[in-house]
């Protein structure tokens, strides 16, 4: 195996491009290193995005925030103005692993690991957030529910990584948030989960919505979240979403859930993740 | 063997080593470097019995190459205490009998240290949800989360 530590994105493109073997990227490497150690992955060379100018920033781009590839959710949880706006988000990524994982894990990371589980994909998701991809042909921007395509696939060609993730703008009277069923409160992986991404009018009726399942199906699955639309989320209309959900979610059978439960317990929790959306937007319902 | 030459630093200390791609900085810092203070319990990111910092954060040193170090902050539980005098931490631990076998106790002090940098006056569920990733086998936690509680108190000079 061999180790390169780039310090720009063309090298980092032409190092991955030109690898005859297998090559990888390596962000926090909670996901990578423990593959490596199970030999579930031999690589034949690493490539470390971290002394990429950039990788470490977080810009406001066009009232919303561009995060470097390599943010760790630590860092990502101490950005007062990215708490603000996309609370959801940022709520989903602080659930992935301990304070150490923390220190490390990257949402880039998260994504491209392309874990049906990945927690903080759904939340990405529902919030329309966008990867920009380099790679040999160039840049590319693509939404971020495009890049997984099937446990541990992505969308990626060779010789592209992500090198930055647009959470964008919002309206006022808006806002998100994820929730996940696990077994334990802490560090564990997700059974069921669901991103919702709401916004209200000034009295407080839904004007717009995105609901995001995850762990449910091969990829993260978008749920039918019209019935919200014209509602202040009534109960009515939330057990619609539910129902919706619950018909959406195409889960396997496991020792971590069956197939039963977590068709129910995905409706719950977009429920529940909803009227936390509508009162974080300040919408009365 | 395409071995990598790594200049870093260790606990303030300029430290240079040759690694291989694959070796992590747990290896490199028990093997290598004789500091054994950080143990492998899982070797996978779950047991945060290799805690160290890397430019100040917490992380688990079994899931960092040990090439990733070139020209980063490291420490670990070594460089807590001022010689012969021990870190508060590391005193309260002792004074509350905080611990049996001791295998979780370094990751739990560099852990802890970390919490009370950031939180010098965490309520008891931080610090439990903090160490939430520092497995224990033996004491049940109360006595270690008792400890932490009882060092930041003394830390903030109640
Ligand atoms: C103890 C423990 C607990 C965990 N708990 C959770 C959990 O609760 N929820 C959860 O979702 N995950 C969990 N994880 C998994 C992991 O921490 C997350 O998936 C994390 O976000 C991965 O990010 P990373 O930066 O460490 O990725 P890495 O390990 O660096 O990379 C992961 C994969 O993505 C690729 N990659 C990384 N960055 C890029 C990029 N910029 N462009 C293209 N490809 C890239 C890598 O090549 C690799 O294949 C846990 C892991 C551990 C060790
Ligand atoms: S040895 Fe690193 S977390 Fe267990
Ligand atoms: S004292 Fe034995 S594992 Fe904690």
């Amino acid at each position: 195996m061999r180790f390169e530590a780039p310090k720009t994105t063309e090298l980092a493109v032409a190092l991955l491009a030109q690898e005859t073997g297998t090559a990888r990227v390596l962000a926090g490497g909670t996901d990578l290193l423990v593959q490596m150690k199970m030999d579930m992955i031999t690589p034949d060379l690493v490539v470390d995005i971290k002394h990429i100018d950039g990788m470490h920033d977080i810009t406001p781009e066009d009232g919303g925030f561009r995060i470097g590839a390599a943010v760790s959710g630590a860092a990502l949880g101490e950005h007062a103005g990215v708490c603000a706006l996309w609370p959801g988000v940022v709520e989903a990524l602080e659930l992935i692993g301990s304070t150490q994982v923390q220190g490390r894990a990257t949402m880039a990371g998260n994504l491209c690991n392309a874990s049906p589980a990945g927690d903080s994909v759904p939340a990405m998701a529902a919030a329309g957030a966008v990867a920009r991809i380099a790679g040999p042909d160039g840049t590319r921007d693509c939404p971020v529910a495009d890049v997984p395509v099937g446990p541990g696939k992505t969308s990626l060609a060779k010789g592209e990584f992500i090198t930055s993730i647009l959470l964008p703008s919002r309206p006022d009277n808006a806002s998100d948030a994820y929730l996940r069923f696990i077994p334990r409160t802490e560090m564990d992986i997700a059974v069921a989960s669901a991103g919702v991404s709401l916004e209200f009018d000034a009295a407080g009726t839904c004007t717009a919505a995105a609901v995001i399942l995850g762990a449910v199906g091969p990829t993260i699955l978008t749920a039918d979240a019209s019935c919200l639309v014209g509602t202040k989320l009534e109960d009515a209309a939330l057990e619609k979403l539910a129902a919706c959900c619950s018909a959406t979610a195409t889960p396997i059978d496991d020792k971590r859930g069956t197939t039963e439960f977590r068709k129910d317990v995905v409706g719950v929790l977009a429920k529940r993740a909803a009227k936390i959306a509508q009162t974080r937007a300040g919408a009365k319902s | 063997m395409n071995k990598i030459h790594v200049t870093t630093n260790i606990n303030g200390d300029p430290v240079e080593y040759l690694c291989e791609p694959q070796e992590t900085l747990l290896d490199v810092l028990r093997n290598n470097l004789q500091l054994t203070g950080a143990k492998e319990g899982c070797g996978s990111g779950d047991c945060g019995a290799c805690s160290v910092t890397l430019n100040g954060r917490l992380v688990c040193s079994c899931l960092v190459l040990a090439a990733e170090a070139e020209g980063q902050e490291v420490t670990t539980v070594e460089g807590m205490a001022d010689g012969d005098k021990l870190h508060i931490l590391q005193k309260k631990i002792l004074e509350h009998a905080a611990l049996q076998c001791g295998i979780c106790i370094p990751g739990i002090l560099v852990a802890s240290k970390a919490l009370l940098e950031k939180h010098p006056d965490p309520s008891e569920e931080q610090a439990r949800y903090w160490l939430a990733g520092n497995l224990c086998r033996c004491t049940g936690y109360d006595k270690i989360i008792n400890a932490v509680m009882d060092a930041a108190a003394e830390m903030r000079g109640a």
